[in-house]
């Protein structure tokens, strides 16, 4: 076992859950790190495995059907196999979640000043006026008005951005080194989407905590995230930074994720480029590549995909990819076909 | 927010007091209507009064004395006026003064309906209040553990039972249970010994331990049903996924969120069934021969006694109106979502 160097390591995590119709691989193989002060993006279809690994990483699949294997170092300690109760102390002090529907992620029964009070009253030894002053202190933070008025209303009583920021608050209560935000703005309006992310990139700067975005939406983590990783049925395709993804992108299924991202700059007489097919089940993933079937270049290596998995491999610099494309090959297809249809 | 409190309930005890009127009505109606098609006439009718043996002369002036001859509207009125102010009754020899509320005399013991129901509302009241905390506690902890162990030995066992306790009736269970615990084991003393709490709390806890069981039995089979599913639906909202995520204890987190959350519905029926209980646990009481409203409705129903059926209609309706609005207050503290509107 090699020290971990990062505050967040993930080596090989598997999270695979047993249903009467076979084994569903959610996440089957995933190994990246994470330094504090530093953004990740995750980045996939539905159905790609991005939730499981917050979930997983977060131990809430603890328990439960999952059988999870592998690696999650937090600041060194690993967390698939500390028991139960030692990542429930970990949760919500050390690393915190906030989700994409702040209405229905909140108790609709209680006060959002109670469930902020909840959050930090389970992992500090404080009475309640200490408390709710510090639940007052973090709305203010992330920029709710009254808040000393606010923090007796109820979920339902609030804004959807209004309840996000006061998830955020939440969230940021035990101040985490870790902040994981599941889809944190595919709830909201286009308007309040923005000023959250902006929220979520102070904060952080503030906090020096790292940070998680999990999302669909390549606009978000252009905007936030310093690494991207592309997940596809479970594994990562490719790894790199922001700039490795959005200006030199290497597997097919990035093109295609860029190809169908709606663009300002765009002639709106150009259509958009769908991904063909749909995602495979994650039950029986296909042999060899799982992008194979959907794959426009697949014919391109003679069988490769069909048969054998591709490694996710570093082509340089950090920048990984998983195709077994050779690199000049991705690198004609990428400056002739895809590069000036975006 | 108090004030507006108030306001609403005057104004739903404003509707309470119309729905009763109409519910006193409809029942009125159908009680002195339905005789006089199937052929009854005043004369019969003043006949449960003074007996078979009278005059004919005697029975037509009690019937004019009663109002049996007028027209249903005024009856129904003096009726009303009866149960509001009190009403007077001029048999020929003297004047009977019958207090408010009057809900008239009983065809066969000749005895004022009010008391006798004021008498029975004690026993009625006992049996609901043990049965109803009994069920309650029992029916929630049953259905909690069952959705938390889906699935598992438990559940299956506790659900079971829970569908035998559904389906059998009150006059079987309760049968057996006596004669089992009272005539085989001799634990309970069977039948009719109700003593008042105020009396004697000990003896009136120990000659209603049974029928408190029994009515416990079928409700907490009906509650732990209702608790399982609404826990299992709540367990999966999103809100306890963020619970779990800001390293509540489970224990927290089933109870303050999840059960927290599967409650509303079951304060619901929950108030909705005390309140039909109070009415008269008709089985429970035959069966127990508690001498409660249900078994006094039975006995008016068997002996064409209207007034007496009339009275416990007109209080069982009272205690479902009150339970309605209480239900609905408590649904305002429950979820904080219905205060708004």
């Amino acid at each position: 076992m090699t020290e971990p160097n990062s505050f967040l390591e993930v080596r090989d995590l598997r999270t695979h859950f047993p249903t009467d119709d076979g084994l569903v691989k959610s996440v089957d193989g995933l190994s990246f790190s994470l330094d504090r002060g530093k953004t990740l993006g995750i980045v996939g279809e539905s159905g790609s495995g991005k939730s499981v690994t917050s979930l997983s990483i977060m131990g809430l699949h603890k328990g439960g059907s999952a059988r999870i294997s592998g690696e999650v170092l937090l600041d060194g300690q690993d967390l698939v196999s500390s028991s139960a109760e030692e990542v429930r102390l970990l949760r919500g002090k050390r690393m915190a979640m906030i989700f994409q529907d702040p209405l229905s992620a909140m108790h609709p029964y209680y006060t959002v000043g109670h469930q902020i009070i909840e959050a930090y009253r389970v992992h500090n030894k404080v009475t309640k006026a200490v408390a709710k002053k510090h639940a007052i202190e973090m709305l203010d933070r992330v920029g709710i008005p009254q808040p000393d008025k606010r923090v007796d209303a109820y979920p339902h009583q609030f804004s959807g951005g209004m309840r996000q920021r006061a998830m955020i608050a939440m969230a940021l209560s035990c101040d985490p080194d870790l902040l994981i935000a599941d889809e944190p703005t595919t709830a909201l309006d286009v308007t309040v989407q923005a000023q959250i992310l902006d929220l979520i990139r102070d904060l952080q700067r503030e906090f020096n905590s790292a940070v998680i975005i999990i999302t669909h939406d390549l606009g978000v983590v252009a905007e936030l995230a310093d690494d991207i990783q592309v997940m596809y049925a479970g594994r990562a395709i490719e790894y790199g930074t922001a700039e490795d993804i959005f200006d030199r992108p290497q597997h097919p299924y990035t093109w295609g994720l860029l190809g169908s991202m709606p663009r300002i700059d765009r002639e709106r007489t150009e259509r958009l480029i769908p991904i063909k097919g749909t995602p495979p089940s994650l039950i029986n993933v296909p042999s060899g590549c799982a992008f194979n079937p959907r794959c426009n270049y697949a014919s391109l290596n003679e069988g490769a995909s069909e048969t054998e998995r591709p490694e996710l491999l570093d082509i340089g610099a950090g920048h990984k990819v998983a195709c077994h494309l050779s690199p000049g090959q991705r690198q004609k297809i990428w400056e002739t076909d895809i590069k000036p249809k975006l | 927010m108090p004030d507006t409190v108030i306001t609403y309930i005057i104004r739903r005890l404003v509707a309470a007091i119309g729905l009763l009127v109409i519910v006193s009505a409809v029942t009125f109606s159908i009680f002195y209507l339905v005789p006089r098609w199937a052929g009854a006439t005043p004369e019969t009718l003043a006949t449960r009064y003074v007996g078979r043996a009278a005059t004919e002369d005697t029975v037509k002036l009690t019937a004019e004395r009663l109002g049996l001859y007028d027209p249903i509207a005024v009856q129904y009125w003096n009726w009303a006026k009866g149960v509001v102010v009190g009403a007077e009754y001029d048999y020929g020899a003297g004047v009977e003064r019958c207090p408010a509320p009057c809900l008239g005399y009983s065809f066969i013991t000749k005895q004022p309906v009010w008391p006798e129901l004021l008498d029975r509302i004690p026993v009625t009241l006992s049996l609901a209040a043990g049965a109803s905390v009994l069920w309650l506690a029992l029916g929630v902890a049953i259905g909690v553990l069952s959705a938390l162990r889906r699935g598992s030995i438990f559940d299956r066992a506790a659900m079971t039972v829970a569908l035998a306790g559904v389906s059998l009736p009150i006059f079987f269970t309760g049968l057996i249970s006596l004669a089992f615990f009272s005539y085989q084991l001799g634990w309970t003393v069977p039948g009719g010994t109700f003593v008042k709490i105020t009396d004697n709390p000990i003896k009136w806890a120990q000659a209603l331990t049974l029928p408190w069981i029994t009515l416990a039995f079928l409700f907490s089979a009906q509650y732990a049903r209702l608790t399982r599913a609404g826990m299992l639906e709540t367990m999966n909202e999103d809100f306890i996924r963020t619970a779990r995520a800001k390293g509540l204890p489970e224990r927290t987190v089933v109870v303050q969120h999840g059960l927290r959350g599967a409650l509303t519905p079951i304060v619901t029926i929950f108030g909705l069934d005390v309140g039909l209980l109070l009415g008269g646990a008709v089985l429970t009481e035959k069966t127990f021969s508690l001498p409660g409203l249900g078994k006094y409705a039975v006995d008016g129903i068997v002996a064409n006694d209207l007034p007496k059926i009339l009275g416990v209609t007109l209080v069982a309706a009272v205690f479902i109106v009150l339970a309605n609005l209480i239900v609905d207050l408590l649904y305002a503290v429950v979820d904080p979502r219905v205060r708004a509107k």
